[in-house]
């Protein structure tokens, strides 16, 4: 049970001179049960991994396995993988399109054949994640603010309950109430579900946060992976490339670099708090 | 999932050519002095003129023939259509083949080939217009040629900004579109299954968030255009001048000849389709 890659390359219109390589030597596993993090700079190919992960977009060699589903061979069941990976875009509340908010939770469902039951059970399930009241079941998606749009796309595919759910950047452009919203909403799913959630990340404190492993990308390569305390213990190889580490990672390392005796990572102010307290203590008793 | 790819039409090209330098007021007229051509040609002689022309500007604007052949894929199907059709409803030259109401002459055939070519033939030298010059360049050039008409009350500065608005949206749209396709393919969606209502209906989830999203670009580009106080036609200078060179003229002058010969052979009938039955 797990996400493997092996030696993933990913080239954009061949053979013309827009051509581009998006990933090159991709080989990763994620196993399941966690959130996993991807960060990376702007066109470093976040997004165009997370969409090879989904099945979405074919990479031009290398091996996708799916829990031993080989993704991307000839006559692969298209089905099975769509109940496996689910995928919000970037702001996905810009593909709803039905007429209400019911109907768009239940798209999904239908098309996976569900049996109305079920439909109605996983809606239920899945209206806790939007917030919403039972009332704006009937009401158009399209009357409902940004932050509640935003849920509200994303319960269409957690409703599904996908084995991987895959999340591109689900909280751009929301104010610091509504990304603590989804992100807390994302955490409690998993943790209730103990499915796998992976999501592209430019906020390195939501990172710090929630997830337990990291992937790291630089042009188009695999920079780093691995648990969240060893990839931002080496945040000084982070810097390197251009990407931040959580604020409190970084004055563990101003303070190191200051001559003081103290672990390079720190993720939550609190445990910061607690690593300085502990080295004062130790020099001036 | 790849039904949009190979939509050539519209995209620009970067090469370093003869024709990419060309004045785009010139290559419009040039355009249109083939188009006109290419309607006038009746025979064997007068289209194989004009594929061997065409395929040495191709040759002479540097970009790969398969790149336009890809542009052309979304139009085999009318080429097909117009083929079959020709094909079962002329009567001309010798019966070759029949079934019940059905039947087929030599002259329906070659009619319908001549109607693909000539189909095959102004996709691929009017794409190559939009290939081998910048958007910018070409609204330039159409706003020029327009002038003259703005005597008579033709908006042509605003029509050129219209032209240009639209060439400049296709491949951000199609970009969107593909977006919104892997989207609801990853919400479960299907586009390949299903008889024709069925796919129809399946398009729905395309396409009601294409139009809102084309909507909203739309209202954010006004609004943008008029906070910087955009204000069309009267007393705009440009950044970059349009230059017409030598090469211009030249082939203003071949595309003239071009036509000339084409009109030519048409009028004296020395060159018609019919000899070769």
């Amino acid at each position: 049970m797990s996400i493997l890659l092996e030696d993933v390359h990913l080239t954009y219109s061949p053979g013309t001179p827009f051509s581009a390589d998006a990933l090159r030597e991709i080989n990763l596993k994620i196993t399941p049960n966690q959130i996993v993090a991807v960060i990376g700079h702007t066109g470093s190919g976040k997004s165009t991994l997370v969409q090879v992960m989904a099945g979405l977009q074919r990479p031009s060699s290398g091996r996708v396995l799916m829990d031993d589903f080989e993704l991307y061979k000839k006559n692969s069941d298209r089905r099975l993988l769509r109940r496996k990976v689910g995928m919000a875009f970037q702001y996905p509340e810009h593909q709803l399109f039905e007429e209400t908010v019911e109907k768009e939770l239940s798209f999904g469902l239908q098309k996976q054949g569900r049996s109305i039951d079920e439909v109605h059970l996983q809606i239920r399930k899945a209206m806790g994640f939007t917030q919403l009241t039972e009332d704006m079941l009937g009401r158009s998606p399209f009357e409902l603010s940004g932050g509640q749009m935003r849920r509200l796309a994303i319960a269409s595919v957690i409703a599904m309950e996908p084995d991987y759910l895959i999340l591109d950047e689900p909280t751009a452009g929301l104010d610091p109430a509504g990304r603590d919203e989804i992100l807390a909403g994302l955490q409690a799913w998993q943790r209730e579900t103990k499915k796998t959630v992976i999501l592209v990340s430019h906020s390195m404190e939501d990172v710090a946060k929630l997830a337990d492993q990291i992937l790291v990308l630089a042009n188009g390569k695999l920079l780093m992976s691995g648990s969240t305390r060893e990839v931002f213990s080496r945040g000084a190889e982070l810097q390197e490339v251009g990407l931040d580490v959580p604020q409190m990672t970084s004055l563990m390392l101003a303070l190191r670099n200051k001559g003081w005796d103290i672990p390079p990572y720190a993720m939550t102010v609190e445990e910061a708090y607690q690593v300085i307290c502990e080295y004062l203590g130790r020099v001036r008793p | 999932m790849n039904m949009l790819k190979g939509v050539t039409i519209g995209q620009h090209y970067p090469a370093d050519s003869v024709i990419h330098k060309m004045d785009a007021r010139f290559k419009i007229v040039m355009i249109l002095l083939y188009v006109i051509a290419l309607f006038m040609a009746a025979g064997p002689i007068s289209y194989g003129l004009m594929i061997v022309f065409a395929i040495s500007v191709i040759i002479c604007s540097k970009i790969p023939l398969k790149f336009i052949i890809r542009g052309l894929r979304p139009i085999l199907w009318i080429v097909g259509f117009t083929l079959i059709l020709h094909t079962f409803s002329t009567q001309e030259g010798d019966l070759v083949w029949q079934w019940s109401r059905f039947s087929v002459y030599n002259g329906g055939i070659l009619r319908g080939v001549m109607m693909g070519l000539r189909l095959i033939l102004l996709i691929s030298i009017t794409s190559l217009l939009t290939l081998t010059t910048t958007p910018i360049d070409l609204t330039d050039g159409l706003e020029a040629l327009l002038k003259p008409f703005k005597k008579i009350g033709l908006p042509a500065h605003e029509l050129a900004m219209m032209m240009t608005i639209a060439l400049r949206f296709v491949p951000t749209l199609i970009e969107e579109a593909d977006k919104i396709i892997k989207a609801q393919t990853a919400r479960g969606a299907d586009f390949e299954e299903g008889g024709l209502i069925a796919r129809g209906k399946s398009m729905l989830p395309i396409l009601v968030p294409l139009f809102i999203s084309a909507f909203r670009r739309a209202d954010d580009l006004a609004m943008a255009m008029e906070a910087r106080c955009y204000r069309g036609g009267e007393n705009r200078t440009k950044m970059k001048e349009l230059k017409s060179g030598v090469r211009d003229y030249l082939g203003v002058i071949s595309l003239s000849l071009l036509m000339a010969i084409m009109m030519y052979f048409r009028f004296s009938k020395l060159d018609s389709w019919t000899a070769l039955l």
